[in-house]
């Protein structure tokens, strides 16, 4: 298929999906999915930055949590949900950038990026784990320690705060930011500056020696993986109308990591089928009693890098197209992303 | 007489206690030629990678006509118009030879300009065939072509080759040899190499690296005579 065909493959589908699910599951069942696609949202930002930029970061849940907080906070104080929700997208963006230029502009290296991303998704963990109490409120917003924010008010119709989503809409909201997102990536891929990025990815110091400052690139792509991460952030904390520090945790930065091995690093389709695949199974095993949700995931996790460690996408593409140079399925998608 | 297009002044490379260049001099004209050539561990790449800014000097000064690039961040001297071709190839591995080298040419200029120079910079080096092939799936000496052409397609008023020859054939060595005179025409270059035959094919002006310092600079002819030359270096070989 060439970059167009599989473009527009793929926003048919997910259009397909969108109106589609409503049809086909309950309430609980269009529930479960809205939550799945905050994850897909998420596993995107890491996928983006991980896959193409190259960069490595343990702590993009530090992103997702920062987004969700943001819009809890300036929904409670504001009442109308349109500029909360361009802050979920904004601050993150912010955070990452200066984050980002500490990291990139100060040469740190690959694997320090891992070690400081992690850490900065475990300090806001400490920080808004201990925000409980009256002192810690900003504006009418209680922060709430541990215990998280509940009754967040949901997405309104924009400019309109008397007139709520219901679940349905929401839905339609989650898919359709999630599509947003696909075809925001695909065109930023396709642009020259996606191209750089992937090939910054491939080879620093030759980027460097054709005259890009490399630094700057990394950084834009870790802003934008950023403010991404955030959205999903805003949409989860939309989809159960709460939000506490357990999003900055280790499992959950864990768990993004696990999508985006299983469904295929270097590639977009990957992080999103990876994120509602292990999402679905991980709601299985919590109806039942018998083996520990966490154990799974570890386990799955080993089966993937060992025998599997592209990732179920480029796996699935390299059986279906006949590719007589043998183009490496990590870059199947790079390749074919030509405008 | 006009200014040089490369100079260097006292420029030294200290390693903790190995002195890698030693206060070295050297001056490169408009269009010029030069080959570089010394043993393993002379300083030609040290050298190298001072003049492209992937390391700073210690002491010492380099400028680009008159301009002070001393310790600049190597995408700054790319823009200012130096190329490299660095001894272990430093292509993009994952990508066609077709993106490789529109990326090389993409930074400046319009999206057409940069698909004309890449046509035109794989027609000029015969990469046209394997334009589609992934770079990471060719042989070295591919890889070697691969690399000229990125450097070659971003323009650069002055080229820089770290051993261009190594690890080809006979008929790909003539081929390079050829390049390198074609490119002379409308650029300033610099080749590090150690084949002998090689050098005898392009070079002019030749200078010779010995522990971090110029041993001799002159006629190619005539530094190859060097006995001096041949005693640290050439050996048998040129004899």
């Amino acid at each position: 298929m060439t970059g167009w065909a599989s473009f527009v493959a793929m926003v048919a589908a997910g259009l397909a999906l969108l109106f589609g699910l409503p049809m086909v599951f309950d309430l609980f069942g269009l529930l479960q999915m809205t939550v799945f696609v905050a994850m897909a949202v998420l596993a995107l930002s890491q996928g983006f930055i991980w896959g193409y930029g190259g960069v490595m970061s343990f702590g993009q849940t530090a992103f997702f949590g920062l987004g969700g907080y943001t819009y809890a906070v300036a929904v409670l104080n504001m009442g109308d949900s349109t500029v909360p929700v361009l802050l979920s997208v904004l601050v993150p963006t912010l955070f990452a950038a200066l984050l980002g230029y500490f990291m990139f502009y100060g040469r740190i290296s690959d694997a320090y990026i891992g070690v400081i991303t992690l850490t900065v998704t475990v300090i806001l963990f400490n920080v808004v784990n201990s925000t409980a109490g009256d002192f810690y409120t900003i504006g009418n917003a209680a922060l709430g320690g541990f215990n998280g924010m509940p009754s967040v008010p949901p997405l309104n119709v924009p400019g309109d705060p008397s007139s709520p989503l219901d679940p349905e809409q929401t839905w339609y909201a989650a898919m359709g930011a999630l599509i947003l997102v696909y075809v925001l990536l695909r065109m930023i891929l396709a642009s020259r500056f996606g191209r750089v990025v992937v090939a910054i990815r491939e080879n620093e110091t030759r980027a460097q020696l054709l005259g890009y400052d490399t630094r700057l690139y990394k950084l834009v792509v870790f802003a934008i993986g950023g403010g991404i991460a955030g959205l999903g952030g805003c949409l989860y904390t939309n989809w159960g109308s709460f939000i506490s520090p357990t999003v900055f945790g280790l499992a959950a930065s864990a768990q993004v990591l696990i999508y985006v091995l299983v469904g295929g690093l270097g590639t977009l389709l990957g992080p999103i089928l990876g994120a509602f695949g292990i999402q679905y199974l991980i709601s299985l095993i919590g109806t039942q009693e018998a083996v520990n949700a966490n154990l799974v995931l570890g386990a799955i996790l080993v089966v993937f890098v060992l025998l599997v460690p592209q990732g179920v996408v480029p796996v699935v593409r390299g059986l279906f197209r006949r590719v007589p140079n043998g183009r490496r399925g990590r870059v199947a998608e790079a390749a074919v992303v030509e405008p | 007489m006009t200014a040089p297009l490369l100079e260097a002044q006292g420029v030294t490379m200290r390693f903790g206690g190995v002195t890698a260049v030693n206060s070295v001099n050297f001056a490169l004209r408009e269009m010029e030629l030069r080959c570089l050539i010394g043993p393993n561990g002379a300083g030609k790449s040290t050298f190298f990678k001072m003049l492209t800014g992937q390391l700073r000097p210690s002491a010492g000064r380099i400028l680009l006509r008159g301009r002070d690039i001393t310790g600049a961040e190597p995408y700054r001297i790319a823009r200012l118009g130096v190329g490299i071709k660095t001894q272990v190839p430093n292509v993009f591995d994952g990508l066609s030879v077709q993106e490789n080298v529109f990326v090389a040419a993409a930074r400046r200029g319009s999206a057409s300009q940069a698909r004309r120079i890449t046509a035109a910079t794989l027609e000029r080096l015969r990469l046209t065939a394997i334009a589609g092939r992934l770079v990471g799936q060719l042989a070295h000496g591919q890889r070697q072509w691969v690399e000229v052409a990125t450097v070659l397609a971003q323009e650069p008023e002055l080229v820089l080759l770290d051993e261009p020859a190594a690890g080809m054939t006979h008929e790909e060595v003539l081929r390079t040899a050829e390049l390198i005179r074609e490119i002379n025409q409308t650029h300033a270059l610099i080749v590090v190499e150690h084949d002998m035959q090689f050098i005898r094919m392009i070079a002019r002006t030749v200078t010779v690296f010995n522990q971090g310092s110029i041993l001799v600079e002159d006629d190619v002819e005539r530094v190859l005579a060097n006995a001096a030359v041949r005693d640290v270096y050439l050996g048998k070989q040129a004899a």
